[in-house]
């Protein structure tokens, strides 16, 4: 066991009290101090690319990142200064001035970490003026666009394929000016190289990857966000299904979420259709011949209850068993244990789920 | 001529008996010249003297026949290994195969000045000769003259500017480059090779790194920190296994220092290694050198085959129970793996990118394990600190810089090549005792740009100061891994900042905002500038975005790309203004400001202008001043580069 030691850091005069291994923006964000960060995403190992969470550290003469720099003890950090704020300035200016800044039309206004931080520190692209990329949208997949000149290459996208999906898809090819994120040798995303879960959307600052299928259909402002637990598997993950009119558009990570943090697979993330579809089933369905006839919960309930007490006077009670569902929650597939056990009064349980 | 006779008379001998094994023959026939030392530097204080009366005498202890051929990158470039051949055919076309069979043709590596490739030592009963510029077809001269009738062949002989290019250094490090075969343990063994490594062996982790922390020992990579101290750091870190890299991955335009080295003396890089490794508990080492040093990367190869052959390297080293194995790691050539957590990386598998420090790599490096990475030219050093001692070793240099330190000497300058100097030795003595002055006669010394992309530029005026950590420090520039570029008053500062941001803005890994950004639009700002399209605000905007680049980048790279911008616009400040306001570029370099003019008072009519223009820009007739005609001149400059008589301006 490691041991814990305590470290007492004081930012911008308030005293935090840390244990091992934070980082400063852990401890500012315990005391409450917002420091301003792109790259970070909590999911990820801290990365120090963007520099906007740069700070003073006493007794040091360059500022360090609170995102990666650990805490020592009786450190003492200041979050803001003139100087700090200056740079924090020309660095928004500089990632600005190579960005369409094309706020009005784009996908990602309202939710947009780099729009919020321009407005925080009032700049915008004019002050360096220069070479701007200029490189086509990439709707190579149904699911995820890419917009590569609203890349800032905070490198989330990348390092949450890396280290949280373990896919691999995506790295950041070329140098200097030039590097970017992309797949290897630049092939259009496809099951052969992303398994399209929708990872790097979700961590993107901007609206350089954004979920295809919900673009132009409404902001993030727009939607009214509904938490819910996804149905596909028993792992409980959560999700906010966004809605707009009564539909749903899109989802999106709850990264508040107890079970995922935020994370989610292709099914959670992009298998929402089934909502609004035409063919889906709404009701019970119950057989009668070669056809299946919508019923009521009572009729379909009344029919199970009918047979099975059937079954049971018939051959006994050993001859019905339950067989769950992978897709049902450990709640649910403690009720049909025990629903078993009590009603059927035998030990025949089982579920699918052979993982 | 007695020892032709017995050469041949060896050759007979030989055909009757086989010849005994090569190896030992070899190691027989270089102890002779290499024994002693000192008896090599009277041999040269010798040549010097023979060179200037081009006299021959014989040394008092004839031993015969050496032959040393420069077979660095330079060399083989100049066609050393056709030299080589050459001289295997004419020797043995005399009856002297023995000759070739004892290894009198030796190989060596680059010993700096490789300007004057292909050049070849030839050691009668230990008089060394030195020729310079040999090609195949000089060999049989020499071979018929020198070898055969003992006469050198005087008038391809060094000149004196050979000799003071190389009395005015102190030649530690390089010493053995250029003098021993780099492709034989057997002649690193002969000058006492591997006794350092054996003598910490014996001593304890902690006497050793102790040693190497009083000998002063710095960094040779660029920042300069203490050797000693980070291998404590290392060794005081508990996980297990630990490492240590040998950072081979040059890649300062110009530089060629740690390349040299490891061509010329690949063992003493090893021996480096197995002392660190033992110092700090490594039994791994990696080499991590760019794959662009094909000699360098195959002569390493022999030499830790060589070594491991003879219980160097591998399990039980020197029967001491360390075990040490050594493996190369080839880079593709991204500059940025210089830098220690991207060099990490690298060796990895991933991505070339730096990280943030801390952790440093003495407590989480390789693997995530406790890492030590040297420069090639740090660990070359440690072999002789430990047979010599640290005090010898900080004798040499300034008083917090210690020993010596190899430069690239280039630019505008007589004598480039690749030279070596106790640390604290003034620019000045570097650039006109050693290099010679300034290439053309009539120009002046302008700037002295040290530390290549990372480093800036040190004007005329501070031309008296020392060359070491500290004083390049407070100048605004840096060691660096030890480019150094002479500059005179036709190189212009602004184009010179501009051609550095532009290879750092190339090699940027893209990690961090400020330096994939931020070199970029400084780059398009000197670009601007020097088109003529600057602007009044654009110093102004220059120094502050250097100035935050410098504090907000992630690495090392980022934190100096700014140097050469900001330390011109301090010491050239007028430049950037005459290009900005004036829209004149004063060293005439930039071609949008050019405006070329004759003086008509300075023409001496010869007409060379009119010969190379490519755009019949120039009217001249013999007799006439020359006349350029602006409306057709492309300003390409070809009239100015060929005027003798600089009379365009």
């Amino acid at each position: 066991m490691a041991e814990k030691k305590i470290k007492k850091v004081r930012i911008d005069g308030r005293e935090v009290i840390c244990e091992r291994d934070e980082t400063i923006l852990d401890a500012a964000k315990k005391a409450g101090i917002e420091i301003p960060t792109l790259c970070n995403d909590d999911r990820l190992e801290p990365y120090g690319g963007c520099r906007l969470c740069i700070v003073q550290v006493k007794g040091v003469g360059r500022p360090l990142p609170a995102c990666s720099t650990p805490v020592t003890n009786n450190m003492e950090v200041c979050t803001d200064n003139e100087t700090i704020t200056r740079i924090r300035k020309n660095l928004i200016s500089l990632i600005l001035s190579n960005h369409p800044n094309d706020c009005m039309r784009c996908e990602k206004t309202g939710d947009c970490d780099l729009q919020a931080l321009a407005y925080k520190y009032e700049v915008d692209g004019s002050r360096f003026e220069g070479e701007q990329w200029d490189l086509p949208i990439r709707e190579d997949n149904p699911f995820i666009t890419y917009e590569p000149n609203k890349c800032i290459l905070c490198g989330r996208c990348v390092r949450i394929c890396n280290e949280v999906v373990m896919a691999g898809t995506i790295d950041l090819v070329g140098r200097g000016f030039d590097s970017m994120p992309d797949t290897a040798f630049r092939r259009p995303r496809s099951l052969d190289n992303c398994e399209f879960c929708g990872q790097c959307v979700s961590t993107c600052p901007t609206g350089a990857l954004t979920d295809r299928r919900g673009r132009g259909k409404g902001r993030s402002y727009d939607m009214t966000k509904v938490r819910t637990t996804c149905s596909y598997c028993g792992t409980g993950c959560n999700f906010d299904l966004n809605v707009k009119n009564g539909k749903v558009i899109k989802v999106t990570s709850a990264y508040d979420a107890p079970v995922n943090h935020g994370n989610l697979c292709i099914k959670g993330r992009y298998g929402y259709e089934f909502i609004h579809s035409a063919d889906r089933i709404k009701t019970p369905l119950i057989r009668r011949g070669d056809t299946f006839y919508e019923a009521t919960w009572d009729e379909a309930l009344d029919l199970i209850a009918d047979k099975f007490t059937g079954l049971i006077k018939k051959y006994g009670n050993k001859s019905v068993g339950a067989f769950s569902s992978s897709r049902c929650t450990n709640e649910e597939n403690f009720l049909i244990a025990k629903f078993a056990r009590t009603v059927f009064k035998n030990n025949n349980v089982d579920n699918c789920a052979r993982v | 001529m007695g020892f032709i006779s017995n050469l041949i008379e060896a050759d007979r001998m030989a055909e009757k008996k086989k010849a005994k094994p090569k190896i030992k023959t070899a190691g027989r026939a270089n102890a002779a010249p290499m024994k002693k030392p000192e008896a090599e530097t009277a041999a040269k204080s010798k040549t010097i003297t023979k060179a200037k009366t081009k006299a021959v005498t014989k040394g008092p202890e004839a031993k015969g026949l050496t032959i040393r051929v420069c077979v660095g990158t330079g060399g083989l470039a100049a066609g050393s290994q056709q030299v080589i051949d050459t001289f295997h055919l004419e020797l043995s076309a005399r009856g002297m195969k023995s000759a070739i069979e004892k290894k009198c043709v030796n190989k060596t590596g680059c010993r700096g000045f490789c300007a004057k490739d292909v050049l070849v030592d030839v050691i009668v009963d230990g008089d060394i000769s030195t020729y310079q510029f040999v090609t195949p077809e000089k060999v049989v001269r020499i071979v018929d003259e020198h070898i055969i009738s003992g006469q050198p062949v005087d008038e391809w002989l060094v000149g004196p500017d050979y000799h003071t290019f190389h009395d005015k250094q102190t030649k530690v490090l390089l010493k053995q480059c250029g003098q021993i075969d780099p492709e034989d343990i057997n002649a690193y063994l002969n000058i006492g090779g591997y006794e350092g490594a054996k003598k910490a062996l014996a001593l304890t982790e902690f006497e050793v790194i102790e040693e190497v922390k009083k000998s002063g020992l710095r960094g040779r990579g660029g920042a300069g920190f203490l050797t000693g101290l980070k291998w404590e750091f290392c060794s005081m870190s508990k996980p297990t296994p630990k490492y240590i890299i040998c950072n081979a991955d040059e890649g300062d335009p110009g530089a060629f220092m740690d390349r040299s080295v490891i061509e010329g003396n690949p063992h003493s890089v090893l021996e480096g290694m197995i002392i660190g490794g033992y110092a700090i508990g490594a039994n791994y080492g990696y080499i991590y050198i760019r794959a662009e040093y094909p000699l360098a990367i195959e002569r390493l190869k022999i030499a830790i085959a060589e070594a491991t052959e003879k219980g160097f390297l591998g399990k039980n080293v020197f029967k001491s129970g360390f075990d040490f194995d050594v493996r190369i790691k080839e880079g593709a050539g991204a500059f940025i793996c210089g830098e220690e957590t991207a060099l990490i990386a690298s060796i990895e598998g991933k991505r070339g990118m730096p990280r943030s420090k801390p952790p440093f790599p003495v407590n989480k490096g390789l693997w995530g394990k406790p890492t030590v990475i040297n420069n090639v030219e740090t660990l070359a050093n440690l072999p002789m600190i430990i047979t010599k001692g640290s005090k010898w070793f900080s004798s040499i240099g300034s008083e917090q810089s210690k020993g010596t330190k190899v430069f690239a000497l280039t630019g505008k300058i007589k004598n480039t090549g690749l030279i070596e100097v106790p640390m604290g030795m003034s620019l000045k003595e570097i650039i006109y005792d050693i290099g010679g002055g300034m290439e053309k006669k009539n120009r002046e010394l302008k700037a002295v740009q040290t530390g290549g992309p990372s480093g800036g530029c040190i004007p005329a005026s501070h031309i008296e100061m020392p060359v070491d950590y500290e004083s390049l420090m407070r100048i605004g520039s840096m060691m660096g891994s030890g480019g150094m570029v002479v500059m005179d008053n036709t190189t212009c500062m602004v184009d010179m900042a501009k051609f550095f941001i532009s290879f750092t803005q190339n090699e940027s890994c893209g990690k961090c905002v400020p330096c994939r950004i931020g070199t970029k639009r400084m780059l398009e700002i000197l670009t601007r500038i020097t088109e003529g399209k600057g602007r009044e605000s654009d110093i102004e905007l220059l120094i502050e975005l250097g100035t935050d680049i410098k504090m907000s980048s992630l690495c090392g790279l980022g934190q100096s790309a700014p140097n050469p911008i900001l330390s011109t616009i301090n010491f050239f400040r007028d430049e950037y203004e005459a290009h900005i306001k004036e829209g004149r570029c004063p060293a005439g370099v930039c071609k949008a400001l050019r405006q070329y003019i004759v003086d008509a008072e300075v023409c001496k009519m010869c007409g060379k202008c009119a010969r190379v223009c490519p755009s019949t820009a120039i009217t001249w007739q013999p007799k006439q001043k020359a006349f350029i005609d602006k409306s057709k001149c492309v300003k390409c400059g070809a009239c100015f580069e060929a005027c003798p008589f600089n009379s365009i301006l």
